[in-house]
This record gives C-alpha cells, structure tokens and sequence, in this order.
C-alpha cells in the first residue's frame, strides 16, 4: 500500500541532466551529481519541473567548508515519482570573501530559513534572495562561524597563554 | 462615520510564556487583525554544529539530546542512524527494537505536549494540560529506567544502545500500554468534540498540501493538508518495514486537524510499541567494542539520513575526514522549516488566533535555534 522512495544514482541523473542542459554536470559519483555552479537556477528549475523528476520537496540545503571550495548541497525530494537525490555544487575557489550562488527561492519557499542559515553561519551569498540577511547570530556578527579558518573564543585564548 | 485606525507593531516574546521558549515576533496590527509578521531566531543558538566538530561522534549524542528537548530519543536515533550509515555499522537486532520503542515512546511523549499546550495557548488553563503531562511523566519514568536520565537520554549508541533494560521496565511499559488507550479516550472526551476548540481552531490557519509542499513543511502538518507522507513508511529505517501501523491523514489543513493528527498518530504509535514488545528477543544490545570501537573513524565521505521526527523530517548530514571527529554536521530542523509559512498563515487572523496557531505548528525552540 506504501511505496518506498528510490535513490536516483547520482551517474544516471548526470547524465540525464547533461542531455537536456549542456555543460552543467561537472562531475558525478553513485550519491551525488556535481553541478557547474553557474547553472545551479537552470538545473534545478528543469528538476522540479520536468515530469518524470518532478522533485517538489526541497529537503535540505547546507554548505561545507572544504579549505580551498564550499561545497553547497542540495537534498531534493519527490512526493510524485518517489525518488530522492543529492545535487551538490563548488562554489568560491580560491577563498574569495564572498562565495555566490544563485538562489532556489523562487522555486521552493523552503528555501528561505535555510538559504539563510547557510549565508549566517557559513557566509555563502546567494543572489536573488528577497531577504538575506542574519538569521541565528546578530546584525554585525564579525565572521561567519562556520568557516574553518574563523577563530573560536576557547582557541584565541589559549593563543594568548601560549604567547605570554 | 468610519473610525480611523492606524497599524501599531509589537514585539512579541522573547520572553513570553507563549512562544514556547525563546521566540520572538514582530507583529504588526491594524486593530486586532494581524497584518504583518516577522520570526527573529536565534536566542537559544548555542552553535551546537561547530561544537560537534571540537567532540567525538560519540560525544555528539549529548549535543542532540539538547536540540530538540521534548523529543531526545528521536534526534539521538536520527543522529545514530546516520553514524551507521556512514561507518557502515550493522546494528544489534535487539538494540534496534529498544531504540524503536524508545522513540515511539518519544514521540508520544512529544505529542502529548503539543497537544497539552495547544489547549494552554486556547486559553484553558490546567486540566487538559496536567492530563498530557500526567501520561508523559509515565513515559520520562521509563526513560530514567533505560538510562538514568528524563530529558537529556544519550540512550543510544552507534550499533544499538547503551545498556539493556531492566525488568521493571518491562512491567511499568505493559501496564502502560494497558492504560494508554483509555488516557487517550479521557482526554479527547475533554477536547476533540469541544465546542469552544471547535470554533477556535477550525478553518484557522488553512493550508493548502501545494504550499505545505513547496515551503518544505513535513510532519504532521503536512499530513494535516492530506498528503499521506511520512517517513517511516516511504524510506523506512531500522525496523519500520516490519511492523504494522498506518499513517492518518486529515484534508482541513487547519489547527483543528493538527490537533485531531497528533492525537491519531499516538495511537499509532502505541500499536508500533506493542509489536516491538511482541517481536524482542534476548541478544546483545550493541556490539562489542572489539568490532565498533569508543572512538569511531568512519571512512571519508559523507551522508545524508532523515527520519520521521515528532515534528517532521528530521535530517543529519554528515562529513567525515577520517578522523575522531565529524569535519561537518549538519541538522536539517523541522522546527525551524515548519515555520517558513508563519507569516501566511498568520495574515489576516486575529491576535486571539495567533499563539494557538503558533502551538499548532509545535516546534521546539532548542530544535529551531541549535
């Protein structure tokens, strides 16, 4: 009477991705399919609404700190097809201050909290987001905590006692 | 004569026995309808994701326990679960069934104080409420009994769990599936066909499944608009496949049938919980540490694992670099997501109908904020 999900291979839903938009998949492995992070909008747009993908529910977005990259992941989701998949996407090579991404707001409205959750903590700036702005921490939070080169209280101080 | 008006704002919460924690809105009126509102997060934000990254995988059971703290067993299990998944951990079949008769029970207990408080925020005052928490200091009792704690458990371990449970455990979980039901039935006799809940909660707050679905909102509330969707059946984890139980549905999408669910579903689960008790046999609760070590190294990679929280998808990603500690974790918090619609919902209502909305929704502030 319950059907149960199936995880799309992150290889099959490459290569499907590619045939309809050019040059988008970067790279793919069993889990997940790697997207150029120019084409981010585009992709998820022919995701959600091509029948036969029709993933309606946004998941989860989240961001990784990599040293040398973020990585951006998106967990996507279909009530319809019963299927489920991981879309991720680099984005900052070379630590520029302000990664970019193109927002999925205007596809899915769960983006909002999330979008805003990953540019607090995490400083990734995502274009086109109606209200981008400081969700967990305060107005004029120095850093983003997240990012592993962002210094903890507990570590400064101990610093501090190393030098004296 | 037209009476002239003018819109006031109102900074509701954070302290405000109402919002159930921490939370704060900025409302604004025109008179007594609500016309604009603003969520501001972020007064219980403790960085619990930066904290996991400092502590060992084991250690990071304690940091879920504080996230969601009406409903621990359910974020420990999530937690586990994606631990074993990415270290490729076979559970113990015993532990599997304790952690699943934990987390029923969580979920009951989590449903009671939703339900309870509803009724607070209505404006009852006590008895419905001192019913819900009557049931749930059984349910906390049977938790001490597992594993010394009421609220903050850490009862489950990667494998299984931490310890076997002792016989009056057994006794206290018989007598209390015994008794559950009629509890139930005494407190929908208060409530379910309650004139004043009637017409306080019906066609308050209307959903429609394609904005529920869009938002990203799970749970109980997305059953509420009629979408039968729920983990448990859909992606099934531990030994959800084996048991029978099914998914109530309701197709208002207002705070009534948000109520009316979460009442249903504690039936549900309490079905689950008799057939693990009839399923359970003598083992291991855990493996030995010889083959699942205190200080776990998963293999590099990472993982996505989401259950069927008490409140929606419960998701935990995971990174591992190979070391004693996570390099990322991530909560996807359905307390958080479920109110990405507040201010839609809100529009256009009554200020009477706004905490009665906001409990509808149920989240948890330790949940929303981390």
């Amino acid at each position: 009477m319950y059907k149960i999900m199936n995880e799309w291979n992150g290889k099959t839903l490459g290569k499907e991705i590619n045939n309809q938009i050019a040059d988008s998949v970067v790279d793919s492995d069993n889990d997940s399919v790697f997207i150029d992070s120019q084409k981010i909008y585009e992709v998820m747009k022919f995701l959600k609404e091509t029948s036969g993908f029709s993933f309606d529910l946004l998941s989860s977005i989240t961001a990784v700190d990599y040293i040398d990259h973020f990585e951006v992941v998106y967990h996507l989701k279909s009530l319809i097809t019963l299927s489920k998949a991981t879309i991720k996407t680099k984005v900052g090579f070379g630590r520029q201050n302000q990664p970019e991404i193109d927002s999925v707001y205007s596809l899915w409205k769960g983006a909002d909290f999330q979008e805003r959750e990953a540019f607090d903590l995490m400083g990734i700036h995502f274009n086109n987001h109606p209200n981008l702005k400081r969700i967990l921490l305060w107005d004029g939070f120095p850093g983003h905590p997240l990012r592993k080169d962002f210094v903890t209280n507990s570590q400064s101080i101990i610093e501090e006692e190393n030098e004296n | 004569m037209s009476i002239k008006s003018e819109p006031i704002t109102i900074n509701l919460g954070p302290q405000h026995p109402s919002t159930h924690g921490v939370f704060r809105m900025r409302v604004t009126f025109d008179g007594e309808t609500i016309i604009d509102v603003e969520p501001i997060f972020g007064y219980l934000h403790r960085g619990s994701e930066k904290l996991a990254e400092e502590r060992t995988y084991t250690q990071v059971v304690t940091l879920t326990d504080r996230m969601d703290y009406v409903s621990s067993m359910l974020n420990n299990q999530g937690y586990i679960l994606a631990v074993e998944k990415l270290s490729s951990i076979q559970p113990e079949t015993r532990g599997v069934w304790l952690r699943m008769i934990a987390s029923e029970l969580q979920r009951i207990a989590s449903h009671l104080v939703a339900v309870g408080f509803l009724i607070q925020d209505l404006g009852a005052w006590g008895t419905p409420l001192t019913y819900a928490m009557r049931e749930r200091e059984k349910i906390l009792q049977m938790f001490e009994m597992l594993c010394g704690a009421r609220i903050t458990n850490s009862y489950l371990r990667p494998g299984g769990v931490f310890m076997d449970a002792p016989e009056q455990f057994w006794n206290n979980l018989t007598s209390f599936i015994e008794e559950f039901p009629s509890a139930i039935d005494e407190l929908e006799k208060l409530l379910t066909s309650n004139e004043i809940i009637f017409s306080r909660t019906k066609d308050v707050a209307v959903l429609t499944p394609e904005q529920a679905i869009n938002a990203s909102i799970t749970g109980p509330i997305l059953r509420s608009t009629g979408v039968q969707w729920d983990l448990r059946k859909n992606d099934p984890y531990d030994f959800y496949d084996k048991v029978e139980f099914d998914i109530p549905t309701h197709n208002a999408g207002d705070n009534y049938s948000r109520y009316l669910l979460r009442v249903q579903e504690m039936r549900e689960s309490l079905k689950i919980v008799k057939q693990c008790v009839d399923f359970i046999e003598p083992g291991p609760v855990r493996p030995h540490h010889d083959e699942v070590p205190f200080l776990l190294r998963p293999p590099k990679g990472d993982c996505y694992v989401a259950i069927e929280g008490s409140k929606g998808e419960l998701g935990f990603y995971l990174v591992s670099d190979g070391s004693i500690s996570p390099y990322r974790w991530h909560v996807r918090s359905s307390s958080l997501i479920n109110l990405t619609l507040l201010r839609d919902m809100l529009i256009g209502t009554l200020f009477g109908d706004l905490f009665v909305t906001f409990g509808g929704i149920d989240i948890n502030m330790g949940e929303v904020d981390r």
